[in-house]
């Protein structure tokens, strides 16, 4: 009986969480907290499960049938994204525990509990749900839960990154919401299904072109795709350790599953690559992403910063393998949503052990931390050479698959260019080892000891996903080339 | 304010009236324009006048802030918690049949279900509304919002 309601519960249980945490205290917020992301993790993998054998799941809310009322559906596509969110959050959640006690005051630690499963939820919803309204509805609860984490980080300038992401989140949302709008103008529905069936009529009016522009602007500047980026670098440079490797992790990829969502399933792949064009528009963006924000990062000296620049590199491969316009690659796209943030994950997680240790994440003031917190630093260095894309990891398999795409498409120049930019990836991702490993310890490093296991377990954790599906990459592979059919199959209803 | 009788005798006497009118915005608000969040900002209305003509700390008395925030959260509790309720009543989420007191008309519960939502709606709106009031009308008497 529970197993027909899993589709709703993968929402409700981190939401009824959530305002549970503000009666609760301290640590008994963060149990409840743990408890519903690794509840989460278990529904979205058995969700996961259905779809691949059985095909799509149908929830209808309040029992009024769709497109009437709104439907939660389950696809390939979005289960696989619940997992990927779920996951994060099964495993940030442990390992909240310790850091958010160091870096978040006290009392306010049940309500950071409670703007977490809010973001959760949120980040869930947009992805269960089968209702563009309720796309929207989910956006804001993710976005406004996400302005509040970052605006609790230690440094006083959290205060206005946070500000600056909500101005620029805002005008992504009302974009967003303009352009559903527009689509509901047009057809008087606003169910994806009976979206995509109704759009190829109304196909050659401004109004629906307009509202494809709304959209894209929308959901790019939501996940940060360059230029429209520039909330995000402070935004995860001052956030709390925990929050950072939630939110890269999370809030981006479900961004670009909303863009492959609606523009793929919605408009459908014949509208967007043979009328708009979609492929033209986002080719040089994410070639610009790619390179200029690799070379950004070269020159950061606070590491969360430098890893903040290659998340919108990362995300410009991402874009780039959607602008392939073909089934490998999308694979690709979806691959690296999952790849990017396990590895991501991995970076920050182990970073904010070196926060929680020496309060600092400057370069200078992580030299000599190799021999002081080895275990943290090859957390750091294995998420690193994943992220360079090293065999037996999994950036290695994202990287393939990209260039596998570009090469069937011919564009052997962007092929070149994604293997340049992984050495510029080396380039970065050396500073910091080269600090750690090479040059005499700094006053700070040569007090402190390892990171507490309850922080170290986490990290690793993700580091060994990292390894694993780098060495055995059939499943996932397998789960993102159905997806990515799925997508430019249609609705598959 | 504080010293003048007109305001505080009227203040008082209207209190009551606007929160007996939240309630019938709440009430009504299945069927007539109204509903919850409308109620919930009346509501709120209601003891706004009162910290405005009696002082914040008066109104912090009847209503500390602790409590408000509860009845933020509350409020959630009691939405979500309507479509578990449902649920566990054997119907799908938020499927407000599975209130109704008579099965041969089953549509008879979606009443209730709307008014239970709206509850948690007004509750939620209610809390929000006056921690906002709090927070900017103790702006710089305090270090400590909470």
């Amino acid at each position: 009986m529970i197993s027909e309601h899993l589709p709703i519960l993968q929402v409700v249980i981190p939401l009824l969480a959530a305002p549970l945490c503000i009666f609760l205290r301290g640590r008994a917020a963060w149990g409840l907290a743990a408890l519903a992301s690794g509840s989460a993790l278990a529904i979205s993998l058995a969700l996961l499960g259905r779809v691949l054998s059985t095909g799509a799941i149908s929830y209808a809310l309040g029992d009024w049938a769709p497109p009437v009322g709104i439907e939660y559906r389950v696809d390939a596509v979005n289960a696989w994204v619940l997992v990927i969110v779920s996951t994060i959050g099964a495993v940030v959640g442990p390992y909240a525990l310790l850091s958010v006690e160091r870096e978040i005051e006290a009392r306010r630690i049940p309500l950071f509990y409670a703007a977490w499963l809010l973001c959760l939820s949120g980040l869930l919803g947009m992805a269960v749900t089968g209702d563009v309204f309720n796309v929207f509805v989910f956006l804001e609860i993710s976005s406004l839960s996400a302005y509040a984490l970052i605006a609790l980080g230690r440094d006083r300038r959290a205060l206005t990154s946070a500000f600056r992401y909500l101005v620029m989140g805002s005008v992504g949302a009302t974009f967003i919401v303009i352009g559903i709008g527009l689509l509901y103008s047009m057809t008087g529905s606003l169910n994806m299904a009976d979206l995509s069936e109704l759009l190829p009529g109304v196909w050659d009016t401004r109004t629906v072109r307009v509202a494809y522009g709304f959209l894209a602007v929308g959901f790019c500047l939501k996940l940060a795709l360059f230029p429209l980026h520039l909330w995000l670098p402070n935004a995860y440079t001052f956030a709390p350790s925990a929050v950072t490797a939630f939110m890269a992790s999370t809030a981006t990829k479900v961004a670009v599953y909303m863009l492959l969502r609606f523009f793929l399933t919605v408009f459908g792949a014949a509208f967007s690559f043979d009328v708009m064009r979609l492929d033209l528009v986002l080719l040089p963006l994410a070639l610009a992403a790619i390179v200029s924000m690799s070379l950004v990062a070269i020159f950061q000296e606070n590491v969360k910063r430098l890893l903040a620049y290659s998340s919108v590199a990362q995300i410009g491969y991402m874009i780039l393998g959607l602008s392939f316009a073909s089934a490998t690659g999308l694979t690709a796209t979806l691959l690296h949503l999952f790849n990017h943030a396990l590895m991501k994950g991995a970076l920050f997680m182990a970073l904010g052990c070196v926060m929680y240790r020496i309060g600092s994440v400057r370069i200078e003031a992580m030299a000599g931390l190799g021999r002081r917190m080895p275990i943290t630093m090859a957390a750091f260095v294995a998420g690193g050479l994943s992220l360079v894309g090293v065999p037996l990891t999994v950036g290695f398999v994202s990287k393939w698959y990209l260039i596998v795409g570009a090469l069937e498409r011919g564009w052997w120049p962007v092929a070149a260019l994604v293997l340049l930019t992984s050495a510029m990836a080396l380039v970065y991702v050396w500073r910091v080892v080269e600090a750690a490993y090479f040059r005499q310890a700094s006053a700070g490093a040569r007090r402190s000891g390892e990171a507490p296991w309850s922080l170290l377990a986490p990290t690793w954790a993700l580091v060994l996903l990292n390894l694993y599906f780098g060495i055995d990459a059939m499943r996932t592979a397998e789960v993102a080339r159905v997806a990515a059919e799925l997508l430019l199959a249609g609705t598959g209803r | 304010m504080r010293e003048e009788i007109i305001v505080r005798v009227g203040a008082k006497i209207l209190a009551p009236f606007i929160i007996t009118f939240a309630l019938y915005v709440h009430f009504h608000g299945d069927y007539s324009p109204g509903g919850g969040f409308q109620a919930g900002v009346i509501l709120a209305a209601a003891f706004a006048l009162l910290a405005l003509v009696y002082g914040l700390d008066e109104v912090q008395r009847v209503l500390p802030p602790r409590f408000v925030r509860g009845c933020a959260a509350l409020g959630v509790l009691i939405f979500a918690g309507a479509g578990v309720a449902t649920m566990a009543l054997g119907h799908g989420y938020l499927a407000y049949n599975a209130f109704a007191y008579d099965p041969a008309h089953p549509e008879g519960g979606q009443h209730y279900g709307i008014l239970l939502v709206e509850l948690g709606v007004l509750v939620t709106v209610f809390g929000v509304m006056v921690s906002v009031f709090y927070l900017f009308a103790g702006r710089g008497r305090r270090e400590d919002p909470q």
